[in-house]
């Protein structure tokens, strides 16, 4: 594997953008109506791209540096200059999760949702490059298109299966997107015009020289600039639109874009660190209050809305809010070995808030009529609190004279199979043993509390995270006792294996996780360490050398390659 | 010439975040549009102002800015404007559906209570 990475190395950086760019492209050319070799290629495309990322994994760890990167120049102009591509253990880390999760909801996908509309394959492909390319990039502006093209590619999905609460919820959520959008512009435009560059490992450099008179500037510019990675993150209160938007999506793009607030979540560490570490002078710290303040507000709402939510796919919703909240609040710390946990907590509960997307609308199909199925279910508004109406018996229920309902009657397989995925994603949310979910809470804690003098303010971010465990288990016991234990009547729900792989696939990754928790820790923890160092980040980038060719030998000083011009 | 430019800029932001916050979907796509115009003027401005400047080198001039324009806010104003035309077509098609599906243009599918 290492070798074989070695090898490939470093065009195969570029392959997380290239393929999946590629892929789409053949998949618009397919006809619509081929449903088989459609399917096909978008499988193996997404499949390639899991294996180009642990290769890249692989790549970075080989190096005993607390750190390695990979830069690629892929205009192989000179670094402040052109657009670089920058891996470091952070972004490969990132590539594998969307890899896995993208491949996951894909397989879930092909069961039946690919076929509820027009060019889902290359819309998919598309999300994935978009993905891949804002994890990868180490350009502001080139974030900005990937951005866009992710933002794109999560338009078409969200609106996959159409319905009036999609059209809605869309309407809604391309709106926000587009405002934050503009907002992005005019940060990096501030920035851009302040500092004279938009490359970030440049920018962290010239930041401590800027002059006073326009650092209020520079501060002015990067606040906007959060702000929309902060709407993207889901703060508080900028999430209103993340529930409808994602409960009204169908099942496989709701779990992909459970990785799409992970996007605002990374930019915000990258850039958090890169930018404003302690070597960065007067702006050393920059935004980190507003960060843990914002994300401790997140934590609450979302745990609270947890509570709140009805429908399991609004609970998920909430769930991914609970996730970013938790996130933002640890990383606003900055403390590398809390933000090493939070890093070991981040796919995990994106594994598992995936996983729980495809699982409730399994949950829902059991209980709905075969037409309303591929439509989005309405608001909840309207119902009674807890959907009284279902918990009430029907008339012909068998009763027997002690009215003890159909003791000893077995629990259909398919109804205790996915019982099992709920218990599991339950435990994950709630972050309670023996899972994964207990050992991120458990590394973020004990890191806050491996202190001389513990911070009040982490005093507050531990009962805030025990706080909405013990919500997200409440409100999901509720659900769970709700959906698999008061129905008597109800038949057995159809589960296909095509559906249930990828739910218990995920479900394996976070036991993986769990099992093999050590190494991963010591993963995330070299990345922490490399994280808060951002000089090395800066001398990586800054020391990248475009590759001599005739129109550019004679200002890098080198011999004109292949002899006489 | 700065003044003019930021009144400019001013004003259509002023407008577009006033459209945007209105109910109904016209009026939505209105705002993000002229919205978008100000953002696109705002990073124009932001390489700084110059009359009858040479975006690209000549012979003969010193490369500094004293005698060139930047064209770095050029080309990204050029991007941001496809993008956001592109966009405002998508949020145009999402508003005719949403007016398909509710009869009404309301950004919420339905009218408020009177």
């Amino acid at each position: 594997m290492r070798e074989l990475a070695q090898a490939l190395m470093p065009h195969l950086m570029v392959a997380p953008v290239l393929l999946p760019l590629l892929a789409a492209c053949l998949l618009m050319l397919v006809s619509e109506r081929r449903h088989r070799t459609k399917a096909t290629l978008g499988l193996l495309a997404t499949a390639a791209n899991l294996v180009v990322a642990v290769l890249l994994v692989f790549w970075v760890k080989a190096e005993d540096e607390p750190s390695a990167f990979g830069i690629y120049l892929p205009s192989n102009w000179d670094v402040p200059y052109g657009i670089a591509l920058v891996l470091d253990r952070l972004s490969a880390l990132m590539l594998v999760m969307t890899a896995l999760v993208a491949l996951m909801a894909l397989l879930f996908a092909l069961a039946r949702w690919h076929k509820a509309g027009a060019h889902f394959h290359p819309l998919f492909q598309i999300q994935i490059m978009g993905l891949n390319g804002a994890f990868l990039t180490g350009d502001l502006f080139n974030l900005f298109v990937f951005f866009e093209v992710m933002l794109a590619a999560s338009y078409g999905l969200l609106l996959h299966g159409s319905g009036p609460a999609r059209v809605k919820a869309g309407l809604h959520y391309i709106a926000i997107n587009l405002a934050a959008s503009s907002l992005f512009l005019v940060g990096a435009a501030l920035i851009y015009g302040i500092s004279g560059t938009l490359n970030m490992a440049d920018l962290a450099a010239r930041l401590p020289e800027v002059a006073d008179t326009d650092r209020a500037l520079l501060h002015a510019g990067c606040a906007i600039l959060g702000v929309a990675f902060l709407a993207k993150a889901a703060l508080w209160p900028l999430n209103f639109w993340l529930v409808p938007a994602y409960a009204s999506a169908s099942a496989p793009s709701a779990a992909v874009f459970a990785l799409l607030t992970k996007v605002g979540v990374y930019v915000l560490l990258r850039l958090s660190t890169l930018l404003f570490s302690d070597g960065a002078g007067e702006s050393a710290g920059f935004g980190g209050a507003w960060l843990l303040w914002g994300g401790v507000a997140t934590l609450a709402m979302g745990a609270i809305g947890m509570v709140s939510a009805q429908r399991p796919a609004r609970l998920a919703g909430f769930a991914v809010i609970v996730s970013s909240g938790t996130l933002m609040a640890v990383f606003g710390l900055a403390r590398p070995e809390v933000t090493a946990g939070a890093l070991y907590y981040l796919p995990v509960s994106t594994f598992a808030v995936a996983a729980f997307f495809l699982l409730t609308e399994l949950m829902d199909r059991s209980r709905q009529s075969e037409g309303m199925r591929e439509q989005a279910p309405e608001d909840e508004e309207d119902h009674l609190p807890f959907s009284m109406a279902e918990l009430e018996l029907a008339q012909g229920t068998n009763l027997d004279e002690d009215e003890v309902p159909l003791v000893g009657r077995a629990i259909p397989a398919a109804t205790a199979l996915l019982g099992l995925a709920f218990i599991a994603c339950t435990l994950l949310l709630a972050g309670l043993p023996p899972f994964s979910g207990f050992i991120a809470k458990f590394a973020m804690l004990s890191a806050m509390l491996d202190a001389p003098a513990v911070a009040p303010v982490s005093w507050l971010i531990m009962a805030a995270i025990i706080t909405s465990g013990l919500l997200a288990l409440l409100a999901l016991s509720r659900t769970g006792i709700r959906f698999f234990w008061a129905p008597v009547d109800r038949p057995a729900p159809v589960l296909r294996v095509v559906e249930y792989l990828p739910i218990a696939l995920l479900i394996g990754l976070c036991v993986l996780f769990t099992v093999s928790a050590e190494a991963v820790m010591r993963y995330t923890s070299a990345t922490a360490a490399a994280l808060y160092q951002p000089r090395l980040y800066i001398d990586a980038v800054m020391g990248a050398r475009p590759l001599p060719t005739p129109t550019n030998a004679d200002r890098l000083g080198v011999p004109v390659p292949g002899g006489v011009r | 010439m700065e003044i003019v430019l930021a009144v400019a800029i001013g004003v259509l932001t002023t407008c577009g975040v006033w459209l945007m916050l209105r109910p109904r979907t016209y009026q939505v796509i209105m705002g993000l549009a002229l919205l978008g115009y100000g953002v696109n003027l705002f990073i124009f401005s932001m390489g700084r102002l110059s009359v009858d400047s040479e975006p690209i080198m000549v012979a003969g001039f010193p490369p500094t800015f004293e005698f060139y324009d930047d064209p770095m806010p050029q080309a990204l104003v050029l991007t941001a404007i496809v993008i956001g035309f592109a966009m405002t077509a998508l949020f145009l098609v999402v508003m005719l559906a949403q007016r398909g599906f509710s009869g009404n243009d309301h950004v919420d599918g339905q009218e408020d209570a009177e």
